[in-house]
């Protein structure tokens, strides 16, 4: 579904990613870990399209396509969807009508009708049960307000509204109880199917508990450098990354 | 004081002595003596400070003349009853009264809404006009009153609450180059309530010049929400001069909503002269092409306990320029006072221009005081966040346009004109998509 070779990008005279490789199959769950600042939601941007970011090697390809010839838009209305580490607020546009309108953009590109406002209350109500969330939060404008914990919600929310085919969700575990985490890990768990892949970045191993990885990666300086399945979570849960930190700086010299 | 002295058409003084026939004595005399005082101040120019980005410069270049015929149907007017066919209407055409348009018949008791020319002996015209709207440093509240007699007189007695808006729809062309002097006063006495909606329509793309001074007076307790609506072509000069006496506890709203005009000039006084007042000003200019739209507003705060809240938002687009000056002042006794102000403005093009400046000239020390000034682009990352779900560009920038307007139109208590005002920014924003 997603191959990303040897993909190098920029912001302005730093270098962020450097020659970064990751396949994604259908179906697969794949979560990404490193310390911070190693360039992890550098790499969700780059996929989502944000254009702070610039590509100076290599490529990506989804289902085959060049996605980084696409607009953030065309790659929305071709299943990606990013749940941000730091969700924006907008303020005077409510949640039911912004994804009201997403979601009709979506169905546009796809030749569907629009769903009137009485199919997307129905769908909005299975969702919002989904991640119990509240009815008050629809009428709200995004983000406005949202405590730390409601905007990842919110984020998980969205994502079920609009049934992407890759999902790549940034820290969305992180401020949340332990609860919302269930809550969350559930809505992640609903949507996954034979056709849909998601790409988990997290600091901790307790999310892959209730979302299990098929693998495991470490990020590290611009590059994915050790990969395994779940139990590598596990180690790094106990070992940290100095031990990564040294086999790498060590392999380089 | 600054009396630059401008260069001053003929054409502009032309009408005065013909104009000047009518009315009492008092007045034939007020006429008489703004007249001097526009000749000794002559049309501003960009020297006069309060005038700096403000050229009026094309008024000099080219003729206008007040309309003489009525030529308007009622079909037309139809559709720029935007706050809907349920209410006390004037319509001025070229600013005169079009009565067979108009409906102000059978009002309630207590209410009296008509012609200015016909109630000059009211007493409550004989009070107030000309007496709160100081022509002394205004050259153009000067030149409106040299040639009061069109406009409206509302007045609304003790204890009274109009429940039907009223609107007072000024709509021009016809013909080209138009000029009118509008005039309005309004009285709201005691514990009386009303709103009132002023809106400004073009028919055509034909040239026009208005000058238009309301005056408003809120006695005790009073009540009043106005909005004053501008939906002229961009052929149109508009120089409006609005200014507002509030006497203790009472309440007025003001929404200056600015969509159209070549040259917009908007003065908004507000005089809080008592304890305990409540004065909100809000504004919303969205302009294209070469306008320029100026908002000067001065809220003067003389007297204790009182709250002030101002907000005004542009969306500038193509070579439009956007000017917004902010005085607030809070007079030694004015202790306890909250004066908030801000202006934020959104650039939509790389050519469009925005000045702004807040003033607040602070007499006593127990005041709470804010103000702020925004310019700057759409928000990159809210516009990024919309595209990343699925929503095009121009949406994305559209929706956050609206958002950003709606605050400012949120405010506006008639429904239906809300609704209006909404669709036809709406469309606007995407139909330059
Ligand atoms: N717009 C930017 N301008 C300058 N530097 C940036 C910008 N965006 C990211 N960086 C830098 O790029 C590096 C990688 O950032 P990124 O956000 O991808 O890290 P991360 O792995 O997601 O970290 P964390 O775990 O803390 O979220 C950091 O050093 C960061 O400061
Ligand atoms: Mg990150």
């Amino acid at each position: 579904m997603l191959k990303i070779k040897n993909l190098s990008a920029r912001v302005e005279e730093k270098e962020i990613l450097r020659g970064l490789n990751l396949e994604v199959g259908k179906g697969e769950v794949h979560a990404i870990m490193g310390p911070n600042g190693s360039g992890k939601s550098t790499l969700a941007s780059v996929l989502s399209g944000r254009d702070t970011f610039e590509v100076t090697d290599g490529s990506v390809t989804y289902n085959g396509e060049d996605l980084l010839d696409l607009s953030p838009e065309e790659r929305a209305r071709k299943g990606i969807f990013l749940a941000f580490q730091y969700p924006v607020e907008i303020p005077g546009v409510t949640n039911a009508n912004f994804l009201k309108t997403a979601l009709n953009e979506i169905r546009k590109s796809k030749g569907l009708a629009p769903l009137d406002a009485k199919d997307f209350l129905i769908l909005m109500r299975e969702k919002m049960k989904l991640v119990e969330m509240d009815k008050s939060m629809t009428q709200r404008s995004v983000n406005e307000g949202f405590s730390g914990g409601e905007k990842k919600r919110n984020e998980v929310f969205q994502m079920a509204m609009l049934e992407p085919t890759l999902s790549i969700l940034d820290e969305t575990d992180s401020g949340l109880d332990i609860d919302a985490l269930r809550i969350v890990a559930n809505g992640v768990n609903a949507l996954r199917s034979p056709e849909r892949s998601f790409v988990v970045i997290t600091h901790y191993q307790r999310l892959l508990d209730y979302i299990v990885p098929d693998f495991v990666h470490v990020l590290y300086k611009g590059r994915i450098v050790k990969s395994g399945t779940k139990e590598l979570a596990f180690e790094l849960e106990e070992k940290g990354y100095d031990w990564i930190k040294e086999e790498v700086d060590a392999a380089k010299v | 004081m600054n009396t630059t002295i401008g260069t001053m058409p003929e054409y502009l003084t032309r009408y005065f002595e013909n104009n000047n026939l009518i009315g009492p004595a008092s007045l034939k005399q007020i006429r008489k003596d703004a007249l001097a005082r526009f000749e000794v101040l002559g049309i501003p120019t960009t020297k006069h400070e309060e005038w700096k980005y403000t050229n009026l410069a094309p008024l000099t270049r080219s003729e206008f003349h007040p309309a003489l015929y009525h030529t308007l149907s009622k079909d037309v007017v139809v559709n720029d009853l935007i706050a809907g066919k349920e209410v006390i209407l004037l319509v001025f055409e070229n600013g005169r009264l079009n009565k067979e348009l108009s409906s102000f018949d059978n009002l309630p008791k207590g209410i009296t809404v008509g012609e200015l020319g016909d109630n000059f002996d009211h007493p409550a015209v004989v009070k107030n006009l000309a007496k709160h709207a100081s022509f002394e440093n205004e050259a153009m509240v000067a030149l409106n009153t040299a040639h009061i007699f069109d406009g409206a007189f509302i007045h609304v007695a003790e204890n009274v609450h109009c429940e039907k808006p009223i609107h007072l729809l000024y709509i021009s062309g016809g013909e080209e180059n138009t000029l009118a002097f509008p005039r309005n006063l309004m009285v709201a006495e005691k514990n009386s309530s009303a709103k009132v909606i002023e809106s400004f329509h073009s028919r055509g793309n034909e040239s026009s010049f208005i000058n238009i001074v309301t005056e408003v007076v809120l006695e005790e307790n009073a009540n009043v929400e106005w909005s004053k609506i501008q939906l002229e072509n961009s052929n149109t000069f508009h120089i409006s001069h609005t200014e507002c006496t509030q006497a203790a506890n009472s309440n007025f709203d003001i929404h200056t909503i600015t969509f159209g005009g070549k040259i917009v000039r908007n003065n908004l006084h507000i005089v809080l002269d008592g304890k305990n007042i409540t004065s909100n000003l809000n504004g919303l200019y969205v302009s294209n092409g070469d306008s320029l739209v100026d908002n000067h507003t001065l809220v003067d705060h003389a007297m204790p306990n009182c709250l002030s809240n101002e907000l005004y938002k542009g969306v500038l687009d193509g070579k439009s320029k956007g000017v917004f000056n902010g005085k607030i002042f809070v007079r030694k006794d004015a202790q306890k006072t909250n004066a908030y102000q801000s202006n934020k403005n959104i650039l939509m093009s790389d050519e469009a221009s925005m000045n702004a400046k807040p003033q607040l000239e602070i007499f006593a020390d127990d005041v709470k005081c804010s103000h702020g000034a925004t310019t700057g682009q759409l928000d990159k990352e809210a516009l990024f966040y919309l595209r990343s779900r699925g929503i095009g560009e121009e949406a994305a920038r559209a929706f956050l346009t609206i958002a950003f307007a709606d605050d400012v139109l949120n405010r506006i208590s008639n429904e239906t004109l809300r609704d209006e005002l909404k669709n036809r920014i709406n469309e606007r924003l995407n139909k330059s998509n």
